[in-house]
């Protein structure tokens, strides 16, 4: 990884620029001839997954790659275990590459839907930030620029990532610049054929990030999505790769808060997580797609897999989520301790309101010895919605002295929604230590009234008891997420009382 | 400053108030007793606005505008403060941050600045010393874990934060050992004995008397006030019993 510090200028500038130049140079060379379009037709086949690492000029072996998970996905049938109800997807009927998911252009934010632009008020989002999440036009290049001169703070921040030897790429640069380290681990903690989306994913996945920690480097800065989101369209089929070697450290940050339109209804997306000896990964989500309308008419599928292999000994996951998007989630983000003492953690709020549907939770899976884990659920439910969680805690024969916590509460607002509490414990070694608690209640009639005697309206003193249940899993939030997650929270319930 | 004529209310179909009438001026303490059941913490949520509680005839005029037509935090933000009976736990938030917020949407709402977190604690350090509840109370969350006792105090430093015009206290007194009771008495006379300030005692026993003085003693019965005396009126109270008084 030493050559890490030796790369080219151009390398470290804003991908944008790069990805305009690259696009020039492949038309003036002719080197995809082959491919005219800028999108595939609806549809899925094998021609559909050609296109799709042609277009990202992949080598060979990722489209190998790609076409055995196609084959394998063809064979599978989608899941219908969890707690939702969908109508049935038409995988044919969908865009796999897309040119179409381009949000309609608008001549300012006046044309912004007015609902959305409150949204974007109350969250604090700078003007100019606004106008690149609303698409309007012409302002992607400022805020491309706006990335560039706030952020010759990025580029200071880059060449820090570099001399520190961290690899931050688009997964889609790794596959090219660092091929033998994302084969090495590309589908090793979630193997092609794990689950009907996850393999769905390794046909078609669109773009993501990939992040490599040295041994014994302590990432210097929290990595976030975010300024790369901004830019590009990472779309819906994301996969991200975070390894991090011996001893190193890493906390990332993935979503944004604000609400985010988006004409791609299902959303498939892969992370996995690798922690080495001593390593420890902090992987938080802030996730706010559409959830649809109140009458839950549109809004986001979203089914995720997202696992972490703690690999070494004492090596340590966290994940921490706020989920308020999307119409459907499916989501499990897991911790496989297969290293001695290594240390598994869950922290999770989601929040369903209106006709959504939430079924998340975790899975622990227990193979190394003295190995630990800590799961923090807090499921809000109001409206129509119905949240459920499901949790497995697994302790293998051979794993001693294991320990897991389980703390799972739902708060319900309001008499029409529904909370669900789903755990399944397999313990195979008498040694193990697990202790399961789960509380259900409402947000109580005094609770509100006592905090509106004193001085908050209806939608304050309902954020302020509701943060205040959610309090555990927010606190383990770096601070600039944490704030705005919180008022998060208040938003996505907003009209959900009286 | 509060004009309460001939309220009826009700909780779902049980008429609680039957026709209560009582004005108190600005600069008064008013104390109502009365029999288990007699309307008293009916009249409370009343004043206070929580639903469930509907108004069928009367008026309440606050300062010369009708609170019945006000929210519950409208109220608040105009000067009612409730000392509740049961003061209610709110887990995860602590009672600086519930007190900062509640306090700042208040002033918000009269069109004042609102308070730093800096001003904010000078304010909650200075009212909780004097009610002698330790400020690392104040850290901990709205009312989970307190004593009885404590959680009177708390409302007692929380009246003294928010500094109200008026305030109805729901049996402030009962939980309190001896010198609880001095200490939240004495809150009591220095937060709201001011001249444009007034307060509403609701108690069963007279002992809180002791420390805060009436200007009027009412003797509440059946949802209407059937009595009213001066502070003696109390100790009458105490020494017969309500049905000879109040009958």
């Amino acid at each position: 990884m030493n050559e890490q510090t030796t790369l080219p200028e151009a390398d470290i500038q804003d991908k944008a620029a790069r990805d305009a130049a690259k696009k020039l140079e492949t038309y003036e060379h002719g080197f995809h001839s082959d491919i005219e379009q800028d999108f595939a037709p609806k549809g899925l086949n094998e021609d559909t997954v050609r296109f799709i690492s042609a277009k990202k000029g992949e080598p060979e072996w990722m489209l190998d790659w790609r076409l055995k998970a196609f084959r394998l996905w063809q064979t599978m049938e989608e899941p219908d275990w969890a707690k939702l109800g969908y109508p049935k997807i038409d995988y044919q009927d969908a865009y796999y590459y897309a040119e179409p998911t381009k949000k309609p252009e608008l001549g300012s934010l006046d044309e912004l839907d007015p609902e959305i632009k409150r949204v974007y008020d109350k969250l604090g989002i700078p003007l100019g930030e606004q106008e690149v999440l609303a698409g309007v036009k012409g302002a992607r290049k400022v805020a491309v620029d706006a990335v560039f001169d706030s952020v010759s703070v990025a580029t200071t921040f880059r060449k820090e990532l570099e001399s520190a030897g961290v690899i931050f790429r688009s997964i889609s640069e790794a596959i090219k610049e660092y091929p033998d380290l994302v084969r090495q681990w590309l589908g090793k903690v979630v193997p092609q054929r794990d689950n009907y989306f996850a393999t769905l994913n390794c046909a078609v996945f669109s773009d993501g990030t990939f992040v490599y920690i040295p041994e014994g480097v302590r990432c210097p800065m929290e990595l976030s999505t975010y300024f790369r989101i901004n830019a590009e369209n990472t779309g819906q089929f994301e996969r991200t790769l975070i390894v991090a070697e011996k001893g190193s450290y890493v906390s990332y940050l993935e979503g944004c808060t604000a609400p985010m339109r988006d004409e791609n209804q299902l959303h498939a997306a892969v992370v996995e997580l690798v922690a080495m000896d001593d390593a420890e990964i902090k992987y938080s989500t802030v996730q706010n797609w559409y959830p649809g309308d109140a009458d839950g008419k549109g809004g986001i599928y979203n089914f995720v897999t997202k696992r972490a292999l703690c690999q070494g000994a004492r090596s340590k996951v966290s994940w921490t989520q706020v989920e308020t998007g999307s119409a459907v989630t499916w989501k499990y983000p897991s911790c496989v301790l297969n290293g001695e003492d290594s240390v598994g953690e869950f922290y999770s709020v989601a929040v369903t309101n209106n006709y959504q549907q939430a079924d998340t939770g975790t899975k622990m899976i227990h193979n190394g010895k003295g190995s630990r884990s800590t799961i923090i659920s807090k499921g809000i439910s109001a409206g129509k919605s119905d949240n459920t969680y499901r949790g497995l805690v697994r302790v293998g024969a051979n794993a001693d002295n294991v320990r897991n916590f389980t703390q799972c509460d739902s708060l319900l607002l309001g008499d029409t929604c529904g909370a669900h509490t789903v755990p399944y414990i397999e313990v195979k070694n008498p040694t193990a230590q697990i202790e399961h608690e789960a509380t259900t209640s409402k947000i109580s009639d005094d609770q509100l009234f006592y905090a509106m005697q004193r001085g908050l309206g209806e939608e304050e003193a309902v954020a302020l008891i509701v943060n205040g249940f959610a309090k555990e899993v927010m606190k383990q939030l770096p601070m600039e997420f944490a704030v705005e997650a919180q008022k998060l929270l208040a938003i996505s319930l907003e009209g959900s009382v009286g | 400053m509060l004009k309460i004529e001939n309220l009826h209310a009700t909780i779902g179909d049980t008429e609680i108030l039957k026709g209560l009438t009582l004005e108190v001026a600005a600069g008064e303490v008013h104390a109502i007793m009365g029999p288990n059941g007699a309307g008293k913490s009916t009249l409370s949520y009343v004043l206070g606005g929580r639903p469930g509680y509907e108004v069928t005839a009367g008026s309440v005029r606050f300062n010369g505008i009708d609170l019945l037509d006000l929210d519950p935090h409208e109220r608040a933000a105009a000067g009612l403060f409730l000392g509740f009976q049961y003061p209610v736990e709110i887990p995860g938030v602590s009672n600086v941050q519930f007190l900062r917020e509640a306090l700042n949407a208040q002033r918000g709402a009269r069109g004042e600045e609102p308070l730093s977190g800096g001003e904010f604690l000078k304010l909650a350090r200075e009212k909780a010393g004097l009610l002698k509840l330790d400020m690392e109370m104040l850290k901990r969350q709205v009312n989970v874990g307190f004593s009885g006792g404590e959680k009177k105090r708390a409302e007692m430093v929380q009246m003294g934060i928010l500094d109200p015009k008026f305030a109805v206290l729901d049996e402030t007194d009962s939980g309190l050992d001896i010198d609880a009771l001095r200490t939240v008495g004495d809150g009591i006379n220095s937060i709201m004995r001011a001249p444009d300030k007034a307060v509403l005692l609701i108690t069963h026993y007279q002992r809180l008397l002791d420390y805060v003085k009436p200007d009027k003693v009412h003797v509440l019965a059946k949802g209407r006030i059937v009595k009213t005396g001066g502070p003696e009126l109390a100790l009458q109270l105490e020494n017969e019993g309500y049905e000879a008084v109040a009958a």
